[in-house]
């Protein structure tokens, strides 16, 4: 059962890359399309850390942002104001999230529900604040801008390297969520979901699954903050605030979290989502807020099951009544 | 001014912002009370209530205290119906979907919001006269005494409900134990409904009275929101006087510390004292640890 359920994801996997590959051609190297793929896969990273805190370890956090962040300006920061290589400030960026993340997960995940729901809402808000505020460093509300693009070997990455830059850490970040499930750490991520207390009991160390895999997740959008900041080379508070925090919660809710291809196909619907509304900007919130409330009231685990099922019950009618 | 005057002055606009976190901690007691949900759509109700009343009273030109029920009214039932279609349908959900539902919720008020009123804040006159009136040095708005005085108000028409009528005691009995409530003959479900009512009504009031003093946007909700969650945590949550003293609590350490420390960081105040309470003591100033390791989450 487990080595097909592996064969399935590797099909989807071999899809996806292939799709990705031949993608600049399908849309006929259109610069303006390739970039929302670029958006999309660095959004993908943030939710796929967002769907192993929340879909496995049954954790929620409302301030995903701050952590996308502290990548973002580390690697802004770092990269224009002081001349570090981009791959330093990448890992600084990491290694502060990681920490900020174990610092603040520690006492947050012993609280449950509600309260976490609002700690980390809290916690969000609060690195929202000091964005604005380190004015000196972080340029305040008015942004960031002048963070170099990346280059390699003294190339400058145009557009469609930087898609298959994205998407190659999205591979490699996605081949590693997927082992993490089918691991020990994963196995014991789904009994703390399924009852804590039980976990505990059969000897798994839940408060210490729960911080590791808050820290992370933090490191997954920390990653994508940096490669974010690298691509759009001007960054601004409002890109990492409560509505972006909110945004990618609700990317994972609305495919499902019950399944890291869930929460990418909920990232795929969300991001592009955007292009849809072209010019009616002042429905986009409503459209969200919409969106969320009828997957949430009619399909409560998410698109990507709330399909399935619908096929299925539709295979099974049609066998009835051939 | 002299330090003193100053002091004044804060404390004053302290207890104005307070009586508004008192007002949305007090939101958050009650649906919490009779349902253990968290309505992360508290604070839209407050901008709702006061972008409605700048309608009422500055579009449609309605006398302030007609504008002022109508407002109410109409908040109060947008809460309802919120209740009605998005939290009754939605029996034995985990915790994580009736916190996502909440924020849904949320999302749907702001972007109805924006989609009505735009990005732009809007102001009100005050009240009465836009004379300000000097105490001690301190120069205050008259909307401030109109503020403390409807905030007042409220508490007592809340303590009444609560302490001297039926329906209020059928709902102070559901918090306790719904179950038992039910077996008494209480109808529960109207209790969730009637909860979700006030607190939207309550709300409203408070958006209504803010709004001729800190302008209102549509998407200051969810801020308002968090301190008023900070001030219901740390008067310990459930408990209704808990929420109001914790909520002038918050609103005076806000505005000393805008005042006397650095106005950019005001906004984090609120929020270092509610993960603070969080990590330190989950049960609040006022309330129990023992009450608090029982409660549902």
């Amino acid at each position: 059962m487990r080595d097909r359920m592996r064969r399935k994801d590797l099909y989807s996997l071999l899809l996806i890359g292939l799709l990705i590959v031949l993608y600049p051609w399908i849309v006929d190297g259109n610069e303006y399309f390739i970039s929302v793929l670029v958006f999309l896969g660095i959004n993908s990273i943030v939710t796929m850390g967002l769907c192993l805190l929340m879909g496995y370890a049954g954790q929620i956090s409302l301030g995903h942002a701050a952590f996308f962040g502290i990548g973002a300006y580390f690697s802004g920061i770092l990269t224009s104001q002081y001349s570090f290589h981009p791959v330093v400030a990448f890992f600084a960026g990491i290694f502060f999230s990681a920490l900020v993340a174990f610092l603040v997960g520690k006492p947050t995940l012993r609280l449950k529900g509600h309260y976490m729901a609002v700690a980390t809402l809290g916690f969000g808000e609060i690195f929202f604040i000091a964005f604005n505020e380190l004015i000196t460093l972080t340029g305040g509300p008015s942004g960031l801008s002048g963070i170099p693009s990346l280059s390699f070997f003294g190339q400058v990455l145009e557009v469609t390297a930087y898609l298959y830059l994205v998407w190659g850490f999205v591979f490699l970040l996605l081949i590693f969520s997927l082992n993490v499930i089918n691991s020990r750490v994963g196995r014991a991520l789904r009994a703390v979901h399924g009852g804590e207390l039980a976990a505990n009991a059969m000897g798994v160390d839940a408060a210490w699954y729960k911080v590791q895999v808050f820290v992370l997740s933090a490191v997954y959008a920390s990653i994508a903050g940096s490669l974010y900041a690298h691509f759009i080379t001007f960054i601004s508070p409002s890109s990492f605030g409560l509505m972006p925090s909110i945004m990618f919660l609700m990317m994972v809710v609305i495919g499902g979290a019950g399944t890291i291809w869930g929460a990418l196909l909920g990232t795929a619907v969300l991001t592009s989502l955007p292009e849809y509304l072209r010019g009616l900007e002042e429905f986009e919130v409503l459209a969200y807020g919409g969106i969320l409330m009828a997957v949430l009231l009619f399909m409560p685990q998410g698109i990507l099951e709330g399909m399935q099922k619908l096929l299925k019950s539709m295979r099974r009618t049609r066998k009835k009544n051939p | 001014m002299s330090l003193t005057s100053q002091i004044i002055q804060f404390l004053f606009t302290g207890l104005n912002v307070g009586s508004i976190y008192a007002l949305v901690a007090l939101g958050f007691t009650m649906i919490y009370n009779a349902t253990a949900i968290i309505n992360l759509a508290q604070g839209e109700f407050v901008m709702l209530g006061g972008l409605m009343m700048v309608f009422f009273t500055a579009v449609l030109q309605i006398p302030m205290y007609l504008g002022f029920f109508l407002t109410v009214v109409v908040v109060t039932t947008l809460g309802a119906l919120f209740e009605r279609l998005a939290i009754h349908p939605l029996k034995n959900a985990s915790i994580i979907t009736l916190i996502i539902i909440t924020l849904a919720g949320s999302i749907l008020f702001r972007g109805m919001a924006m989609f009505l009123w735009g990005k732009d804040p809007y102001g009100l006159p005050s009240f009465s006269s836009d004379q300000p009136i000097h105490i001690w040095g301190a120069t205050l708005q008259p909307q401030f005494f109109w503020v403390l005085g409807i905030t007042g108000v409220v508490l007592l028409g809340i303590w009444f409900f609560f302490n001297r009528t039926l329906a209020g005691k059928a709902m102070t009995a559901c918090s306790f134990n719904s179950v038992a409530a039910r077996l008494v003959g209480i109808n529960v479900q109207k209790m969730v409904l009637l909860s979700f009512s006030l607190s939207a009504a309550i709300g409203a009031i408070a958006g209504a009275i803010i709004t001729p003093i800190t302008l209102m946007e549509y998407d200051r909700g969810p801020l308002l929101a968090l301190k008023g969650f900070a001030a219901a945590v740390l008067g310990g949550l459930g408990s209704g006087g808990g929420a109001i003293v914790a909520g002038f609590l918050i609103g005076i350490l806000e505005s000393l510390g805008a005042g006397l420390v650095s106005s950019g960081y005001k906004d984090a105040i609120a929020l270092l004292v509610l993960l603070i309470v969080l990590w330190i003591k989950p049960s609040g100033l006022f309330g129990s640890a023992e009450e608090s390791e029982l409660k549902k989450f």
